[in-house]
């Protein structure tokens, strides 16, 4: 894999894995803002399923199967041919579809509009509600302080 | 006389409906919503996901809401529901050191780094019943503090590198999965994990409370016990490389248990493992001391006989939907089964009172 290659595959799996974990009403409302929709085809119209999730015995041992997930996919290819594959969490379709779509979209000239009106707003959106939830643990932690022992 | 019969058709409808109705109960009382039941029952939705065995919260209220609140009903139902899914694959083993946590404490390092954080906890309540919440629902606005930035590291890592506690080491092996295979004995501790997290939490409860009381006690202390979301990865066919597919909410414990060791190998704190989907504390202690007690042939222990070390007892009655499936099977129409044991008692007795009566005669 050639560096530029290398580059343009990380930033896809970023998009992805953020279009995979936000909330379906986050992203759902943002996507209701972008007028410039490509027209496309199914090349896998959406589907729901399962995948089986793993952990490691002790976190660091053999892999052992914990329990499965929901996720659903599709792929979609637009007119000019470029393919977007969707895989997001949970069972809906019209979320599978908007990833799908916004995948594709990523890797044609729409892609800088999409990340500044899309793909920004909703990892900021993700990023406070995770910082939110570090905070609330963060004031929970315990400072422990030494007490004058009585024989002294 | 008992006789074979077909029948009940209008009855079993009269009651389907009847119950839809009692689910409602009185229509004055404001209809609970799927949202409602995921916020505000989160551990009963906790519990159905981790022994449903599929990570889906708005799936695990809807099976609350259908039962009526009967979580073993519940975890049937989703359990159900699972077995229509096509697998898509298997997810590479989650980071739980990069676990955004919410709570992690640790019951033999008090000064770990990463600190130990108590999270939204029952621990330190003093269990009177808070009857402020039977007038309203208002919840105060929790404090912040300043949060770490860094991962969690896990304290068992800083135990390794003095090798005073036995290792974990990592690797590749496919895991037997037993919603594809029967399981069979021996089993192997793969295996045993993903029969205990999807495990009746009361049983593996009770398991985990009799290796406490003496029955092949281990010594366990929390090392550590964990809260908190982890991202989920996947390898992707048709993208040739892996991408997250979601994140799911889990808690980890490790124990920390009596050292063993022998003429080769020194002494050495041993581990047991609990990794359940949710927030599933109690459930995830339990796991990891019954999964302790199983470890004794793979530690040179001696096998004495107790309930927690017998893998066959432990994992042929974890399961809830096994065990009440045939538990409840019973009180199913048994007509001709029954009738047959009516003629069976009823000609052992006729034989018994011949035999009595040409005696009595005789004399």
């Amino acid at each position: 894999m050639t560096n530029q290659t290398e580059i343009a595959t990380q930033a896809r799996k970023e998009w992805m894995g953020l279009l995979a974990r936000a909330p379906d009403d986050a992203l759902m409302t943002l996507w209701d803002g972008i007028q410039d929709r490509p027209s496309f085809e199914w090349l896998r119209s959406p589907e729901v399923g399962g995948v089986m999730v793993r952990g490691r015995t002790g976190a660091t041992g053999a892999p052992f199967n914990l329990g499965e997930m929901t996720v659903t996919r599709c792929s979609v290819v637009l007119q000019d041919g470029t393919v977007g594959h969707g895989y997001v969490q949970g069972r809906s379709k019209p979320k599978a579809e908007v990833a799908a779509l916004i995948d594709a979209m990523m890797q044609t000239p729409a892609a800088d509009d999409l990340q500044a009106r899309l793909l920004d707003p909703l990892q900021q959106q993700m990023q406070a509600a995770k910082a939110t939830r570090a905070a609330k643990a963060a004031a929970t932690k315990v400072e422990f302080f030494t007490l004058v022992r009585g024989e002294d | 006389m008992y006789v074979a019969v077909k029948g009940g058709e209008k009855a079993i409808e009269n009651a389907h409906t009847w119950l839809a109705e009692e689910r409602r109960g009185a229509t004055d009382v404001a209809e609970l919503s799927l949202a409602q039941i995921r916020e505000q029952l989160s551990l009963a939705v906790n519990r159905v996901m981790a022994e449903g065995s599929l990570f889906d919260p708005n799936l695990a209220a809807l099976a609350i809401k259908q039962a009526r609140g009967d979580l073993i009903e519940a975890i049937f139902l989703v359990r159900a529901y699972r077995t229509t899914l096509p697998r898509f694959g298997y997810s590479n083993p989650v980071e739980t050191s990069e676990m955004a946590c919410d709570r992690r404490i640790s019951a033999t390092f008090k000064d770990a780094p990463g600190g130990q954080v108590l999270g939204p906890t029952f621990d330190y309540t003093h269990r009177l019943l808070d009857f402020k919440l039977a007038a309203d629902g208002e919840a105060p606005k929790a404090p912040e503090g300043t949060a770490r930035q860094e991962p969690t590291p896990h304290i068992t890592e800083f135990l390794k590198g003095e090798d005073i506690i036995q290792d974990e080491p990592a690797s590749d092996d496919t895991p037997g999965d037993l919603t594809r295979e029967p399981m069979e004995f021996p089993s192997n501790r793969p295996l045993r994990l993903q029969s205990l997290t999807r495990g009746d939490e009361g049983f593996v409860l009770g398991m985990a409370y009799s290796t406490q009381r003496g029955y092949a006690r281990n010594h366990a202390f929390v090392g550590e016990l964990r809260i908190g979301k982890v991202a989920v990865e996947m390898e992707i066919p048709e993208l040739g490389f892996a991408i997250d597919i979601g994140e799911v909410e889990l808690t980890e414990c490790e124990t920390v248990n009596q050292f063993t060791g022998s003429k080769t190998e020194p002494p050495q704190f041993t581990r047991g493992y609990g990794l359940v989907f949710g927030q599933s504390e109690r459930k995830s202690i339990a796991m990891a001391l019954v999964d302790r007690a199983l470890r004794w042939e793979e530690l040179g222990e001696d096998n004495l006989g107790a309930p927690a070390q017998d893998e066959e007892f432990v994992l042929s009655h974890a399961d809830n939907i096994q065990a009440t499936g045939f538990l409840e099977h019973i009180k199913l129409p048994h007509y001709v089964d029954f009738q047959s044991e009516l003629e069976l008692v009823r000609k052992l007795r006729r034989e018994a009172e011949e035999r009595i009566t040409p005696k009595e005669a005789a004399e």
